[in-house]
């Protein structure tokens, strides 16, 4: 069974006196069990909303989406179980954890939300034991998240989803704002923690570099339409679609390499 | 001043830059030494915290209030450092330019575009035609489309690729001889970065422009630089030819860098990584700032700070085991 499934998603923002903007068009998706699916496009192709979406956070026009074979409708109408099976982690962990909370309370928060996960025990044990799993010691949960580095709030954002123990991890963006020495612990954490917890994992970037890193397959988003939908090994050898090349071709570019292999079409790097 | 190298533009000489923050201070710039030749891009790379906006930002006197400063900025015979700010302001804008990372705060948004790039040609006393004309070439020179149409446009009315141009074209209206960039594509979409990077590149080619690179992204810098100054905690970790720098770095922390940044080349860059989270310059660790993340680590590197010393002629590290370090 799929863990999610997005069908014909469609999202249309309407400007003042102008006409409407199609930010999702028609999209369809599936992130299967213990897989990560790779969101991948430039600013304003639509892939934050898809995100949006399936928090329950945006509404969108038309289509389904479908967590474990149960419909799913705005996050106030999700059963409990969809809500805490469904977790979220942020670009910036800074304005996503209160900052007047400590660690420890932040994550038993979560847990006074969603008693039926909650420990049955002792309960500073339990937190101890979540962070623990983020790598994170147990003195940092009497710590208020200024107190902390960049990484080490990302650990936290991070810990408060699996207090959880969600089924599917939404990642926007995730290691974006991260320093890239900081980047790579979370982008293995993350990766260790969908093996050990059996996770699904939509992880949203525009870094094709980081997709490579953690990606089992990767769906190509533009201007709010799917490009295409193929195993991360091939996107890097034998992307399919001009626009999934145009996009590799940048970041090889960007490396400071020509990629040529697939070059048939270099309109795409003219200056101007 | 004997061994400064006769093409060096710029010559930062153990510049230090403390800051106070509440009651503590730091010394966020700890005796910090590189040059920027004529001709050619040094990139100046760090993690947050390592100072390197700071540098920049100090080079041309652009430092928060209270700062004090010490050492030498030697740009072409002339200490920057103990000028008087009105000379700093001359050469700022006209010898020096300064590109920033946010052109939308950087433009003004209440002024055309082609006012903006105008104001030094204009402020030289050229006719409204000849300012005009100027500024058509600069939009031309830059790469945006249609410069007739564009010049009367007001930044919001342009995408961000655009604006960086914008942002570019005004840095080149003074010919300046050295352009320093502040993460200048670190806003900007993939595609929209490489062209920026292209641009960029080949006006140090055709103008001869040297151009000081500020990013914490070492893939753009293994593209664009010819010099790396490598930043740790406000200090110069290692600096040298950037490609012997990143082939075979001299400091545990490049290799660290070199190895953790993921590629779409390879699957490998989550492998190892560095443990820990970069140091803070009001909270430097003693000796080696890297020392707790170091998996070299030794006694010395706990209590002694290594100076940054010449291995090869060119290749400077501040590590006490530069000689051990493989890459």
């Amino acid at each position: 069974m799929t863990v999610l499934e997005i069908r014909d998603l469609r999202v249309t923002y309407t400007g003042r006196g102008r006409r409407s903007v199609r930010a999702v068009d028609d999209v369809s998706l599936d992130v299967l069990p213990g897989e990560t699916l790779a969101l991948v496009g430039e600013s304003g192709s639509g892939k934050s909303t898809i995100a949006r979406c399936v928090m329950g956070l945006v509404r969108p026009q038309a289509g389904t989406i479908t967590f474990e074979g149960q419909p799913l409708g705005p996050v106030d109408r999700r059963p409990a179980s969809a809500q805490r099976g469904l977790q979220m982690v942020f670009q910036d962990p800074g304005s996503s954890l209160n900052p007047r909370m400590t660690v420890g309370a932040i994550i038993r928060e979560a847990w006074r939300t969603h008693p039926a996960v909650a420990p049955a025990g002792d309960r500073a044990e339990a937190l101890a034991a979540v962070l623990a799993d983020v790598g994170l010691d147990a003195g940092v949960a009497t710590r208020r998240p200024s107190a902390l580095s960049g990484g080490q709030q990302q650990r936290v954002s991070i810990a408060r989803a699996l207090a959880l123990a969600p089924r599917l991890l939404v990642c926007d963006e995730a290691v974006s704002a991260l320093d890239v020495s900081v980047q790579s612990q979370i982008l293995r954490l993350l990766v260790d923690l969908r093996r050990e917890h059996e996770l699904s994992v939509l992880f949203i970037t525009h870094d094709l570099a980081v997709v490579r890193q953690i990606a089992d397959r990767v769906a190509v988003m533009r201007s709010g339409e799917l490009v295409e939908q193929l195993p991360a090994d091939q996107l890097f050898t034998e992307p399919a679609h001009p626009y999934t090349r145009d996009l590799l071709r940048a970041a090889h570019q960007l490396e400071g390499a020509a990629f040529d292999s697939f070059d048939t079409d270099t309109s795409g790097e003219q200056v101007s | 001043m004997t061994d400064r190298p006769p093409t060096a533009l710029l010559d930062v000489e153990d510049l230090e830059v403390v800051l106070a923050a509440g009651a503590t201070t730091g010394t966020v710039l700890d005796r910090i030494s590189f040059s920027v030749d004529a001709g050619r891009t040094t990139g100046l790379i760090g993690e947050s915290g390592s100072g390197k906006t700071m540098t920049a930002m100090a080079l041309v006197q652009l430092l928060p209030a209270g700062a004090r400063t010490a050492g030498h900025v030697w740009w072409r015979e002339e200490d920057l450092l103990g000028a008087r700010a009105r000379r700093v302001r001359q050469v700022r804008g006209r010898e020096i330019a300064v590109i920033f990372q946010d052109p939308l705060q950087a433009l003004n948004p209440t002024q055309t575009v082609g006012r903006q790039i105008g104001e030094i040609p204009r402020r030289d006393g050229l006719s409204r035609d000849a300012v005009r004309a100027k500024v058509l070439e600069l939009l031309d020179r830059v790469g945006i489309p249609d410069p007739e149409q564009r010049i009367d446009a007001y930044p919001h009315e342009l995408s961000g690729g655009q604006r960086q141009r914008v942002m570019i074209a005004m840095a080149l209206a003074g010919e300046p001889r050295l352009i320093i960039a502040d993460e200048p594509t670190t806003a900007l979409d993939v595609t929209t970065q490489a062209r920026v990077l292209a641009l960029i590149a080949g006006l140090r080619e055709r103008e001869g422009t040297a151009l000081l690179l500020v990013s914490h992204d070492l893939r753009v810098m293994a593209n664009v630089a010819d010099d790396l100054v490598v930043m740790y905690a406000g200090r110069v970790a290692e600096r040298g030819p950037a490609r012997a720098v990143l082939d075979s770095p001299r400091h545990p922390y490049t290799r660290a860098l070199a190895n953790n940044v993921p590629s779409v080349r390879t699957r490998s860059a989550i492998a190892r990584p560095l443990p820990g989270a970069p140091a803070n310059p009001f909270d430097r660790p003693a000796g080696c700032a890297f020392h707790p993340r170091c998996p070299l680590v030794t006694d010395r590197c706990r209590t002694e700070t290594p100076r940054l010393r010449e291995l090869e002629p060119g290749r400077f590290s501040a590590c006490h085991l530069a000689e051990e370090v493989t890459p």
